[in-house]
């Protein structure tokens, strides 16, 4: 059995590891705030910009764009939206298991793949996966410029336009509340029209100062909108996973300190009755 | 009262405006628009410059940085890389960077990227102008 001064060491280095995952659970609570809102504020933007999109979609334009084509799928580009740090429960693990699942079917249909990683999570793990990468973006911190992601973006949009890959699509995790994170797939080109009733009838825009250009324009934002809303979203997930694993950690340092507590008093009583024993042992040695 | 369509103005950041107006005036690419209620489906490019946007009672005045306006009968979106507010616009901030732009058009060193700071210009100018626009207006009352 350990002695009690073992067992007092070891209550301490626990203790000192539930103030690390205490502080890192309260740091973590205040930035999810801000990265919340800033999700929220950056939403109109992409969902106005999915609206005009669809309608887009149904119109019937009298120059069609190479994104509206839906071509034979040979080989697929994603980009895979992880953290850059970890201690954050199963947030990357859930998202690359999804991936994972993925590729395999792209193995399976023989569609080969290129990546576009961000994170330097995802980075870790497909340099041990193997994939052809063709971008990478890490470090963007908690509040990231569209700038920061622009130059991304457009190597993927080329590597569409040149049609070196049929079909674009992008993971990342969807933050459903604070305790929910659910990694998610979703297809960015071609574009998806969303189905609705209205606008069924036969229309086209008037386009100025041409049909070319403002959809070029209008479908290099709709895709910088999407990536950006996905990795804003993305870190809103990591922090508030982050607090929910650290609250679980502290709780179960709290648990460990509680039993040890428990063994050292044991321990500590243990050794004073031997003690005890001892001394009258000896004095009744003497007595006689 | 006459018709009103929905209006909604957002910036890549953050969503500006959203309601009902009666008419909107913005700066495209092939010149200065005009938009009513029931006006055809459209599309255009926006250039940096003031948006206008005008209610029952009253306009108001948004600066954009560029980007996209897209018409449908009853609703009027505009796609905007940048847009403020133009009364949050800060004038002695504006003059700064007009100053500091045309400095870097004037200056004959070596390196210096000409469509940015040319970009630069426009965008500086423009915000003077949606401000002086607002004055204009103020000093109508």
């Amino acid at each position: 059995m350990a002695t009690a001064k073992e067992i007092k060491s070891k209550i301490g280095s626990v203790q000192n590891t539930q103030k690390i995952t205490r502080a890192m659970e309260m740091v973590a609570a205040s930035k999810m705030r801000k990265t919340q809102d800033r999700m929220n504020a950056s939403r109109p933007y992409a969902e106005k910009m999915r609206e005009v999109i669809s309608h887009l979609a149904k119109s019937h334009p009298e120059y069609h764009h190479l994104f509206l084509d839906k071509r034979e799928e040979k080989r697929a580009g994603y980009i895979v939206i992880g953290t850059d740090r970890g201690l954050c429960g199963g947030l990357n693990v859930n998202l690359l298991k999804l991936m994972s699942k993925e590729l395999k079917r792209c193995q399976d249909s023989n569609v080969e793949f290129d990546l576009c990683l961000i994170g330097q999570k995802t980075q870790a793990f497909f340099k041990r996966a193997g994939g052809n990468v063709l971008a990478t973006a890490s470090q963007l911190g908690e509040l990231p410029t569209l700038k920061t992601l622009i130059g991304i973006v457009k190597v993927m949009f080329d590597a569409y336009a040149d049609k070196s890959i049929d079909a674009l699509y992008i993971a990342h995790n969807d933050f459903v509340n604070t305790m929910t994170q659910k990694p998610i797939l979703q297809q960015l080109l071609p574009l998806v029209p969303e189905e609705s009733g209205q606008l069924d009838y036969y229309w086209d825009y008037i386009y100025e100062p041409d049909a070319k250009e403002v959809l070029e324009l209008l479908l290099r934002r709709y895709m910088e909108a999407q990536v950006y809303q996905a990795v804003v979203e993305n870190i809103a997930c990591e922090q508030a996973a982050r607090m929910v694993a650290m609250k679980n950690a502290s709780e179960n340092a709290g648990n460990i300190i509680d039993d040890l507590q428990l063994a050292y008093n044991k321990a500590r009583q243990a050794s004073i009755t031997t003690e005890l024993a001892d001394i009258i042992g000896g004095s009744e040695a003497i007595s006689d | 009262m006459s018709k009103t369509m929905q209006v909604e103005i957002v910036s890549a950041e953050e969503g500006i405006f959203s309601g009902p107006a009666n008419m909107i005036y913005a700066k495209g690419d092939l010149g200065e628009l005009g938009i009513a209620p029931n006006h055809t489906q459209l599309l255009t490019v926006l250039e940096p410059g003031a948006v206008r946007v005008v209610t029952d009672n009253e306009e108001q005045v948004f600066y954009v940085s560029g980007g996209l306006l897209e018409v449908q009968p009853y609703v009027v979106t505009v796609l905007a890389d940048f847009a403020m507010r133009a009364a949050d616009i800060d004038e002695a901030a504006a003059i700064q960077a007009k100053k500091q732009a045309a400095d870097l058009l004037t200056s004959k060193k070596g390196e210096f990227d000409y469509s940015k700071a040319t970009s630069e210009l426009a965008r500086a100018i423009a915000q003077l102008r949606t401000v002086e626009h607002l004055k204009s207006k103020d000093s109508l009352k």
